[in-house]
């Protein structure tokens, strides 16, 4: 009787507790997405590095990635160190650089990458064949930029000195595929072209140099002692694995996490307070019930459970309906954040794991029955004859 | 006296602590009511009737002095056992009747039994019998809103009387009727009264004290004339 109870103290006012409900919801949403923003990033960039089984990048010695324009130069034989060391299942080479598309009013500039197709984990092939040596695989945003389409032929060029108005590189390629370039955002132009169309391209200055290998190692290995035996190895080089750049990139959003902490805290306090003011209003207005129901020999215990089943009913119901809140928002915020120029398309602000979600919820739900106490507390405290007689004056 | 002694009170006081000076409530009352007895406690408002009802129904206990019903020594009960022995032994009627709003008047009369671990159908049936009892069958499942003071204050006889208790107390039962419906509750204490059970009703009801076989007067918080009446036919 004490659930029949509870369910209809709290259908007494039911405008009332629909709107502590909701206001239970909105906080539970909040929370759910600060917890998504949290852990949203962080599990979304491991997940992007991590995409293909490549644990290690290597690239120029003080740089990360593409952070500068350096390159690793006798490429050959330093692909061949690396597979050499133990655990070494595969070598990706990568040299990026800036390629123009002549052919129209204004030449189109985009970023190419060369890639060995056999290994790489750069892009992912849409429609069409991987890059022969006279081809390339584009971006949507590439090909809707030139006009072109697979099986057209482009003007390319790379290395544009604005002096003397030429280029160290110039070929004519054919567009053999439509790619999704994994770390780029889906309005760069980009091509992937194979490595060594891009090192003939760069010239002199090019040939036999990469800019970054990404290594995969076998899942029985620690990437980590891989990563020291490559850097042993190539003194030369800078490898990092994705479990370091996770970490970095964790320390980089440190200020992210700690305002989600700080909204998600606010969240569970204003959830708290919220379900604590309502029991306690219903538990005043109740006092002589109450002290009537006490007389009559229920328990405290009773009264308790009952009041503490009131605050678990609004904590419940409103974390039940900010998890379809908290979801929906946190879908539109993350399109808005994924607008934001340059960021690789497979990067999730908000990002639903269901144990973190569901520990924050439940922290809810944990809140909503410390909210009861403090009401149940009182309300089983009453002095019963004391209440009786307020209530008779009353 | 009609038989063995239920309640007895010794040497009964009751201070509520003020800031000033302590207020004696009741001073020194002693009392035996028998089983099957049916005593009224009358006098001026403030004189402690009420504050002595509810030493006897054990929801209250004596500043010194003692309360015994059915040979238990309820003022020395720990709240939890005082809890359990109201529960299954008194039954209480109170001047404005509080019902549970939500609960509908079957649910109300269910209510003491269901929290004494009654099994469900048992307290169903009980609960119908009560009502049919105090003539309300037919209103078992309307809410306390949907029925009349009288028709309220006749489920709260029958939540009263539940779980079987050996003394009814009611705390002005009339006090919030008009003349009509109280007399149909006086009419039903009596009827309780010659069924056997045990009243002890405090009030300022002429009519309701008039019912009872026996009056105890009280005036600032002391027992000043305890008459016993005699038992109409």
């Amino acid at each position: 009787m004490r659930f029949q109870l509870a369910a209809l103290s709290l259908r007494r006012h039911a405008s009332r507790t629909l709107l502590a409900v909701l206001g239970v919801a909105v906080s539970a949403a909040m929370l759910l997405d600060m917890v998504m923003l949290a852990t949203g990033m962080r599990q979304s960039f491991a997940s992007l590095l991590g995409r293909n089984g490549f644990t290690i990048r290597v690239s120029p010695r003080g740089t990360l990635p593409f952070d500068t324009e350096a390159t690793i130069g006798q490429a050959r034989d330093a692909a061949a160190a690396i597979k050499r060391i133990t655990g070494v299942t595969a070598v990706a080479p990568v040299l990026g650089s800036t390629i123009h598309v002549l052919g129209g009013a204004n030449p189109v500039t985009a970023f190419a990458l060369g890639v060995d197709p056999a290994v790489q984990g750069d892009y992912q092939l849409l429609q069409g064949q991987h890059p022969t040596a006279n081809a390339l695989v584009a971006s949507d945003a590439l090909l809707r930029a030139t006009g072109a389409g697979i099986g057209d032929t482009l003007d390319v060029a790379v290395g544009f000195d604005p002096q003397l108005r030429t280029y160290t590189g110039r070929r004519r390629v054919v567009v053999s595929g439509r790619a999704r370039f994994t770390y780029l955002s889906a309005d760069d132009r980009a091509a992937a072209l194979q490595l060594a169309s891009v090192q003939a391209l760069g010239g002199a200055d090019r040939t036999d140099r990469v800019s970054l290998f990404m290594v995969r190692t076998a899942p029985n290995v620690d990437p980590e002692a891989a990563r020291v035996a490559v850097e042993r190895t190539l003194p030369r080089v800078t490898a990092l694995s994705t479990a370091g750049a996770v970490a970095e990139a964790e320390h980089r959003l440190s200020y992210f996490r700690q305002l989600a902490f700080i909204l998600g805290a606010v969240s569970l306090i204003v959830g708290f307070l919220l379900v604590t003011t309502i029991v306690t209003v219903s538990v005043n207005e109740r006092i002589g019930e109450i002290a009537i129901m006490r007389a009559i020999g229920v328990s405290r215990s009773h009264v308790v459970h009952q009041i503490v089943i009131e605050g678990i009913g609004l904590s419940l119901t409103g974390a039940a309906a900010g998890l379809i809140l908290g979801l929906f928002t946190a879908k539109w915020l993350n399109s808005i954040l994924r607008g934001f120029p340059g960021l690789p398309d497979a990067i999730d602000f908000f990002l639903f794991q269901p144990n973190s979600a569901f520990r924050a919820l439940a922290l809810l739900v944990a809140s909503g029955i410390a909210a009861g106490i403090y009401p149940a507390w009182r309300a089983a405290s009453l002095p019963i004859s004391a209440t009786l007689r307020e209530e008779a004056v009353g | 006296m009609s038989g063995q002694p239920l309640l007895l009170v010794r040497d009964a006081h009751r201070d509520y602590p003020r800031s000033a000076e302590p207020v004696h409530a009741v001073r020194g009352v002693s009392l035996d009511v028998a089983q099957g007895e049916y005593v009224a406690i009358v006098g001026p408002s403030g004189c402690g009737k009420s504050t002595l009802l509810n030493l006897l129904g054990a929801i209250d206990r004596p500043t010194r002095g003692s309360v015994t019903i059915g040979g238990t020594a309820v003022s020395t009960l720990p709240d939890k056992a005082a809890t359990r022995f109201r529960l299954t032994n008194i039954g209480f009627v109170f001047q404005r009747f509080y019902l549970l709003p939500v609960l509908t008047a079957q649910e109300n009369v269910e209510l003491p039994m269901a929290e004494a671990k009654v099994p469900l159908a048992e307290r169903r049936e009980r609960a119908r019998e009560l009502l049919g009892y105090v003539g309300l069958e037919a209103r078992a499942d309307h809410r306390p809103a949907e029925l009349s003071g009288g028709e309220q204050q006749r489920v709260a006889i029958a939540r009263a009387l539940a779980n079987r208790p050996i003394v009814l107390l009611a705390d002005e039962p009339t006090g919030e009727l008009d003349a009509r419906t109280g007399s149909d509750v006086i009419a039903l204490f009596d009827r309780l009264n010659r069924d056997g059970m045990t009243i002890v009703v405090v009030t300022h009801d002429e009519k309701l004290a008039g019912a009872a076989r026996r009056v105890i007067h009280m005036l600032d918080g002391q027992v000043i004339r305890d008459e016993p009446l005699l038992r109409r036919a």
